[in-house]
């Protein structure tokens, strides 16, 4: 397994290399918004003088290098700054009393726990979903089976959220009152409570990611259908299911995972449509107020994590798919 | 409004007694139980109870309306009356007050209130370095005098009749004093609902204060959860679906659905809130009065409320003072849309054939864009060319207000006609968003300073409604419209029949005033 260590050091130092990167287009582009925290939370009463105030208690009129490499630095110790809305709450209160309570960390740790909660739920209906439906597709190809199954997930995937949120609020929640449209999570739930609350908005992004996953299954699967080696396994007499789960699917498994995980990566960061429809209070949620706000640090800190959790996630997608391969496993 | 004279109560004091002991009309009595539910449009992960910084209506209604008081109250009908004040006095010139505080009332921590608390709570909004919204009313106190726990003697810098008024404002929230720190950080207040749990920006559960002074009057949930819900298509829902008994700000376009719903009902007053288009008259062409009252006839206002407002809106006549205020001249002569004398006007102005900018984003208000389009459409039939100019929402209010020439503007209003024009049409103050001042008209300015002083109320009509009608013949903002406060709830819920204006969702009062049925 030395290989694999090596393998997968190299990956982690190119992730952290492509953070870096990031890091400084994100910097680059959240200072390129119009506007600042100071105009937006000052509104009609904005002031020069006032504007100039807030700037400089917040530091925005330093050097945008300064601060960057203050920010970077500040980032690297696992410190993302204090929110412009609390450090300017505290501000208002005229004192530091409540200096630890606004920290970007503290602020994004709540939100982002129920975006992965509402990731997992979702993830945990769709991927068997998907990768069952794809084998099935496989198995029953050309046939009304197949057609159905694409069909449906293909024009799910092609409507937008906002609309599958609202047909699944019709049916499950208007005409079939069997589920809360309103998916207000909050601390002190029970998990049954919490999971029945998340379900509405976990089967809407079920329908949006489901389609992607089963159809590369489908694909990657009958690709393999070709090859001489199934065409073997198949002369044995062995019956079509076998051949597909054992024989076909772990060597399709590379290509899945990797749709997996991209679609997992955009459970994480892209579902502020699916959180405005349901009230669900996630990061995308958070991330919107805080650019609407210009909280610069907030902004920043999930744009960040968004990125480290889309590197996160390709670098376990090429993990996977070399451990589910002995050629890349045992190069040469 | 009523013929009743506010002020004439409020001179003496009494009002306050009176209109506590008599409560609440009986619509149908009112009864006790039940938890409130609130799907409640602006909120922000910002919201702290520090009310220096409260603006939107998520924390305007939960801390002014449900979790702090204030000195002052003004009741559903538009009558003042002490909350945390139990009476109070003016001298002839109406420059020294002397208020007498209700005693027995404790926050919500178990610190009972009293003098100093007021003191402490008025000094936090021109504390060092504070960005209030009341510094003006508060640094207009000179002095602050308690003579016992329970009494204050407040001495202003000039007379101001409407004093008592100014101190209902929703910014102007009483802290237990020396515990200021921990009562904003943990919403500790003396009002009828005590903070449960607070998530900023997502929700607030709050509970019923056992033994309270407000009890049988008012307060009648036993608890009450607020979510925010900012996106207007998911708080309908949330109604439809009877996940919440009441929301706020109802979305026009969906409006007709929820009108439909036999388990809905929609509640809609005309207040304060009005939407303006400010010409800067220190500045070429606005600084001719003709051109002015040629655009002022140029704009076809019914077009406007039944376009940008559908039909949610009033009229207004180009001066600020709304149906919720007492002074308001609902018998001025309206400014209609007469293209005809638009053009004559305009003639006379030696104007015709310029263009003239127009600025608007839909930063101003909701609409914006499309109404400086009609207004641009109306004008071309009376020959005037309006060019509208689309400007960037973000920093609006930086760059295009108080700026550029002509431009969209909104007001909230103001619950005092002296506080409105104080606030926007005296001589230097910052948001004299027209810049019309003592050099087009002295007489205005001169009544301003007269009327605030006068405790005489018949007297005090008179001189608003002849301000009123300055300002609409001669003023430099043109006022098309008021919009409505159009808010809903489920038939679960009721209410004694007369709904505040001042703010929406019952002037932010609901949660202490409704009842379920």
């Amino acid at each position: 397994m030395g290989t694999v260590t090596r393998i997968i050091l190299q990956r982690l130092a190119l992730g952290l290399l492509t953070l870096l990167v990031v890091s400084v287009v994100i910097f680059t582009a959240v200072n390129l918004l119009p506007g600042d925290f100071a105009q937006s939370i000052l509104g009609q009463g904005a002031t020069p003088e006032a504007v100039a105030a807030i700037r400089q208690d917040l530091g925005l009129d330093q050097h945008p290098v300064t601060r960057y490499f203050q920010w970077l630095g500040g980032a690297v110790q696992g410190d993302l700054g204090t929110s412009f809305a609390s450090a300017n709450f505290a501000a208002f209160a005229g004192s530091d009393a409540n200096a630890n309570m606004g920290t970007v960390a503290s602020t994004i740790a709540p939100r982002f726990e129920n975006t992965m909660f509402l990731a997992g739920v979702t993830a945990a209906i769709a991927v068997p979903l998907a990768v069952f439906l794809g084998v099935l597709a496989a198995l029953y190809r050309e046939t009304v089976f197949d057609r159905a199954a694409n069909i449906f997930t293909l024009s799910s995937i092609s409507s937008p959220e906002f609309f599958l949120a609202y047909i699944l609020i019709l049916l499950l929640a208007v005409l079939n009152p069997i589920l809360p449209s309103l998916s207000n999570i909050f601390d002190g739930m029970s998990f049954s409570e919490r999971l029945e609350r998340t379900l509405l908005p976990a089967l809407t992004l079920t329908l949006v990611v489901t389609a992607h996953m089963m159809r590369m299954t489908r694909a990657a699967i009958i690709n393999l259908l070709a090859s001489p080696y199934i065409e073997m396994a198949r002369l044995k007499g062995i019956n079509p299911l076998r051949v597909i789960v054992k024989h076909a699917l772990p060597n399709a498994l590379a290509p899945i995972i990797n749709v997996i995980a991209l679609n997992l990566a955009y459970l994480i960061t892209g579902v502020v449509v699916v959180e405005t429809v349901f009230v669900y209070p996630g990061i995308g949620q958070l991330f919107v107020d805080s650019v609407k706000l210009r909280d610069i640090p907030v902004v920043q800190a999930c744009c960040l994590l968004f990125a480290s959790a889309y590197i996160l996630l390709n670098l376990t997608a090429d993990i996977m798919s070399i451990l589910s391969n002995p050629r890349l496993r045992h190069p040469k | 409004m009523s013929g009743i004279s506010r002020r004439g109560l409020l001179k003496t004091g009494v009002a306050a007694g009176v209109l506590s002991a008599t409560g609440v009309p009986l619509y149908a009595a009112p009864k006790r139980g039940g938890t409130l539910r609130l799907g409640i449009a602006g909120a922000n992960t910002s919201d702290s109870w520090d009310g220096r910084t409260h603006s939107d209506s998520f924390m305007i209604m939960m801390a002014h309306g449900a979790v702090f008081d204030c000195l002052t109250e003004v009741a559903a009908d538009g009558q003042l009356k002490g909350e945390l004040a139990e009476s109070w006095e003016a001298s002839a010139d109406a420059k020294t007050w002397t208020f007498k505080l209700r005693q027995g009332v404790t926050f919500h921590n178990g610190k009972s209130f009293g003098a100093d608390d007021v003191i402490e709570s008025l000094n936090l909004h021109v504390a060092e370095g504070a960005k209030s919204a009341a510094q003006p009313i508060v640094s207009a106190i000179t002095n602050m005098e308690k003579v016992n726990d329970h009494e204050i003697i407040f001495t202003l810098a000039a007379g101001n009749a409407d004093f008592p008024f100014l101190l209902s404002d929703y910014h102007i929230l009483m802290y237990p004093a020396g515990q200021v720190e921990e009562a904003i950080a943990n919403g500790i207040g003396t009002g009828l609902y005590k903070v449960e749990s607070f998530d900023p920006g997502v929700r607030l559960l709050l509970s019923r204060v056992d033994g309270h002074y407000k009890d049988g009057n008012s307060g009648w949930f036993d608890s009450v959860e607020a979510i925010a819900i900012n996106d207007s298509t998911a708080r309908m829902n949330a109604l439809m679906t009877n996940q919440v008994d009441a929301v706020n700000r109802v979305d026009f376009k969906t409006e007709p659905l929820l009108r439909a719903n036999p388990m809905i009902n929609i509640f809609e007053v005309t207040g304060n809130q009005h939407y303006t288009f400010p010409m800067l008259t220190d500045l070429d062409p606005f600084s001719n009065l003709k051109l002015r009252q040629a655009l002022k006839h140029a704009v076809n206002r019914q077009e406007m409320v039944d376009k940008i407002l559908l039909g949610h809106g009033k009229v207004a006549n180009d001066h600020p003072i709304g149906p919720a205020n007492q002074y308001y001249a609902a018998d001025l002569e309206q400014n209609a849309y007469d293209p005809d004398k638009a053009a004559s006007l305009i003639r006379e102005a030696g104007l015709e054939g310029t263009t003239i900018d127009l600025s608007a984003s839909n930063a101003a208000f909701s609409g914006a864009i499309d109404a400086a389009q009609l207004y641009q459409a109306s004008a071309k039939a009376a020959g005037i060319d309006i060019n509208v100019i689309q400007e960037p929402a973000d920093g609006y209010w930086s760059n295009v207000w108080l700026k550029k020439a002509w431009c969209a503007c909104y007001w909230s209003g103001r619950a005092t006609e002296d506080w409105m024009f104080s606030t926007a049409y005296e001589t230097g103050v910052p948001w004299n968003d027209s810049q019309w001042d003592d050099k087009d008209s002295p007489r205005f300015q001169e009544l301003l300073l007269t009327a605030r002083a006068e405790l005489d109320s018949d007297k005090r009509r008179s001189m608003y409604g002849e301000m009123q009608m300055i300002l609409s013949k001669d003023g430099g903002t043109v006022v098309p419209m008021y919009a409505n406060y159009v808010d809903a709830h489920n038939t679960k819920l009721t209410n004694s029949g007369t709904i505040g204006n001042v703010f929406q969702m019952d002037s932010s009062r609901l949660v202490e005033r409704w009842w379920f049925a």
